[in-house]
């Protein structure tokens, strides 16, 4: 794509981000799920529409990361440490300063991106031996493990979750705060992946995507590229996960190891948009949101039966996405020109580029 | 855990023949609906996960047809037909276009399936937990420390009679015979005249009789909810995977031993019944790997 497309896309995105919660202040924790959505599509896309490794239990970063930086801020700062903070079922207001707040917030959602990323390198020494449905399955096991295993662990609350410290500061300060936070951590995913996959990395992806055994018969390293991918989408689910939990303030089970809804949201939505592409997430992730909090507003009590309808719909029969959908409706606009003296070749790279 | 160990060995063994009871029961549900799922993922290579659904479907089916005051002999057949026919339905809607697609689009698909489902059926019925009251007696034994009801025995007896007549059916009728000829070769089939399109909706709308048949004796032996259907689904996925496609004595010896091996984990642990089967599940990927990894031979 050229740059004279991506401008007004830029500009719109900011326009919405920036003015949005000015003029719809009561809407300003909806839109920041908006920027978790678009972090989470993307990130998913990194490995499953670029490398075609489909996973299902992305989310497990998401849980792991929320008990971490719930874990980090509290014992950071309070002596008791989070065990006799979590046994004490929320009797315990810790009083934190106002800086003692932020530095352990930061650190937190810091510490959570790391411990996912960690995570994500060691689950990847056993996880991309499957492959295909395997891994979607599998991955989707080990996101639903995850939040069996914590809800055993009393250290961090079991199945009666954590309270999350209080935020210094009015309410509206606060959304506006999480809201940046989001809104950073969404261009900041966004700016990652679009230089990492404008360099070899992306064309090395597409090739495991397209044949893996070829791929690395042709010399990629496929497992550590693969490793990089999941790191990424760990690392800012680690982060996004820190974040909501916080922006939430409670946190258990159904909070952390949201598998039925944003773990299968952030899928559907990359499905959407259209899936390895840039845009397609972003683009994906936005109409899901705007549907989904549509329907959850005007047909409450049908909101799933809606969302599950949109989900077959889309897959069975508007498969390729909008951005797909627009690349064989205006092939020239992506730069696919097919060339007559090789026209067999090239029109079959304009079928993979979906 | 010490405790319950003790208890298991020491104090009353005889828990062990009711675990044992328990698991056989939940076994021969599960031994069903892995059937179908093998049927259709090794005909058509479409991963169900909405499998669990189609069970508790069938229940709910049951349910409502109890309540209006049909006997079991009845109810059976009328479930089996009308999931018959919604399995057709589903095929010709859903699962017909979705055939000769990358192997995830069949979970995506099947999983917003699996979602619909549920919430319809929260709709109709609501979320509250069901089960159908046959008013049978209930057998003790050992001192009143095992309880048999009727009701699980007569189930027991109605998944051998449906297992039988499957296994009959695939191995003598010209349908079975089609069947496994169409997952044989797809294309040979069709040059012999098997009209494949007609063979998956079968397929399919039979994967869903089965289910139904299971969710009448889930309904009738244990208890029925709206979002129970994962627990079927994994349980399902996890014996497939364990026992491999198409190797009938494999899935029922595997739905065996998962529900002994989630019942005992229930017993240890009332939360570990639920994680039993993606446990195994992980297990068996994790084995394959590493057996997979030792038979890798590269050029170094």
């Amino acid at each position: 794509m050229t740059t004279n497309i991506n401008l007004p896309i830029y500009a719109t995105l900011a326009v919405i981000g920036i003015l949005g919660p000015i003029f719809f202040p009561a809407y300003t924790l909806s839109i920041a799920f908006l920027w978790v959505m678009v972090i989470m599509a993307s990130t998913w896309d990194a490995l499953g529409g670029q490398m075609g490794y489909n996973s299902l239990g992305n989310i497990t970063f998401f849980g792991i990361g929320m008990y971490v930086s719930a874990i980090v801020q509290v014992s950071f700062f309070y002596e008791g440490g989070v065990g006799e903070y979590t046994s004490a079922m929320g009797s315990i207001k810790p009083e934190f300063t106002d800086a003692e707040y932020f530095i352990g917030l930061f650190l937190g959602i810091l510490a959570a991106g790391i411990v996912g990323l960690v995570i994500s390198i060691l689950f990847s020494s056993f996880m991309f031996g499957l492959r295909g449905p395997y891994f979607a399955i599998g991955s989707l096991g080990l996101a639903i493990a995850a939040a069996e295993i914590t809800i055993t662990i009393d250290y961090v609350g079991g199945p009666s979750g954590i309270l999350m410290p209080l935020f210094p500061g009015d309410i509206e300060f606060r959304s506006t705060f999480f809201y940046s936070i989001c809104f950073l951590l969404a261009i900041a995913s966004h700016i990652l992946l679009r230089w990492l996959f404008s360099t070899q990395f992306g064309l090395a992806a597409n090739a495991i995507r397209d044949d893996e055994d070829k791929a690395e018969a042709m010399g990629i390293q496929t497992l550590s590229y693969k490793r990089i991918s999941w790191g990424i989408a760990a690392f800012f689910m680690g982060c996004t996960g820190a974040v909501v939990g916080n922006m939430i303030g409670f946190i258990d089970k159904e909070v952390a190891y949201p598998i039925p809804t944003f773990g299968i949201f952030m899928v559907a939505a990359a499905l959407l948009g259209g899936k390895g592409t840039l845009w397609g997430p972003v683009l994906g992730a936005i109409i899901f949101h705007i549907i989904k909090d549509a329907a959850w507003t005007l047909l409450l009590g049908f909101q799933w039966i809606v969302l599950g309808i949109i989900l077959i719909v889309n897959i069975v029969y508007f498969q390729q996405g909008i951005m797909g959908w627009l690349q064989v409706k205006f092939p020239e606009r992506f730069g696919i020109v097919i060339d007559t003296s090789t026209t067999l070749v090239d029109s079959q790279r304009g079928d993979d580029a979906r | 855990m010490w405790d319950e160990l003790q208890l298991l060995f020491v104090w009353a063994p005889v828990i062990n023949i009711q675990l044992i009871l328990e698991g056989i029961f939940v076994g021969a549900i599960f031994a069903l609906s892995a059937y179908g799922l093998a049927l259709v993922w090794g005909v058509m290579n479409i991963k169900n996960l909405a499998q669990g659904d189609f069970v508790i479907a069938g229940g709910y089916m049951a349910f409502w047809l109890n309540s209006l005051g049909l006997p079991l002999p009845l109810i059976l057949p009328i479930v089996l037909v009308s999931m018959f026919f919604y399995g057709w339905l589903v095929y010709l809607l859903v699962i017909r276009r979705i055939l000769d697609q990358d192997m995830f689009v069949s979970l995506l698909a099947t999983f917003g399936l699996s979602l619909l489902m549920q919430q319809v059926i929260n709709r109709i019925f609501g979320p509250e937990v069901q089960t159908v009251d046959m008013q049978l007696p209930v057998f003790d034994a050992f001192d009143n420390m095992v309880t048999i009801p009727s009701s699980k025995l007569i189930a027991l007896g109605l998944a051998a009679i449906i297992a039988i007549a499957v296994v009959l059916f695939m191995k003598k009728s010209r349908t079975g015979q089609a069947i496994r000829a169409t997952a044989q070769d797809p294309r040979a089939a069709r040059v012999l005249g098997i009209n494949i399109d007609r063979v998956y909706a079968f397929t399919f709308a039979f994967n869903s009789a089965l289910c139904g048949a299971a969710g009448v004796l889930v309904s009738i032996i244990f208890v029925i909810q709206p979002f129970y259907g994962i627990t079927y689904s994994m349980g399902s996925f996890a014996i497939v995977t364990a026992a491999g496609l198409g190797n009938l004595p494999a899935v029922i010896i595997s739905a065996f031993g998962i529900g002994l091996f989630t019942k005992y984990c229930g017993f240890f642990e009332s939360a570990l019944e639920y994680a039993a089967p993606v446990a195994v599940l992980i297990t068996v990927l994790l084995w394959r790997q590493i057996t997979m990894s030792r038979n890798r031979q590269a050029v170094r």
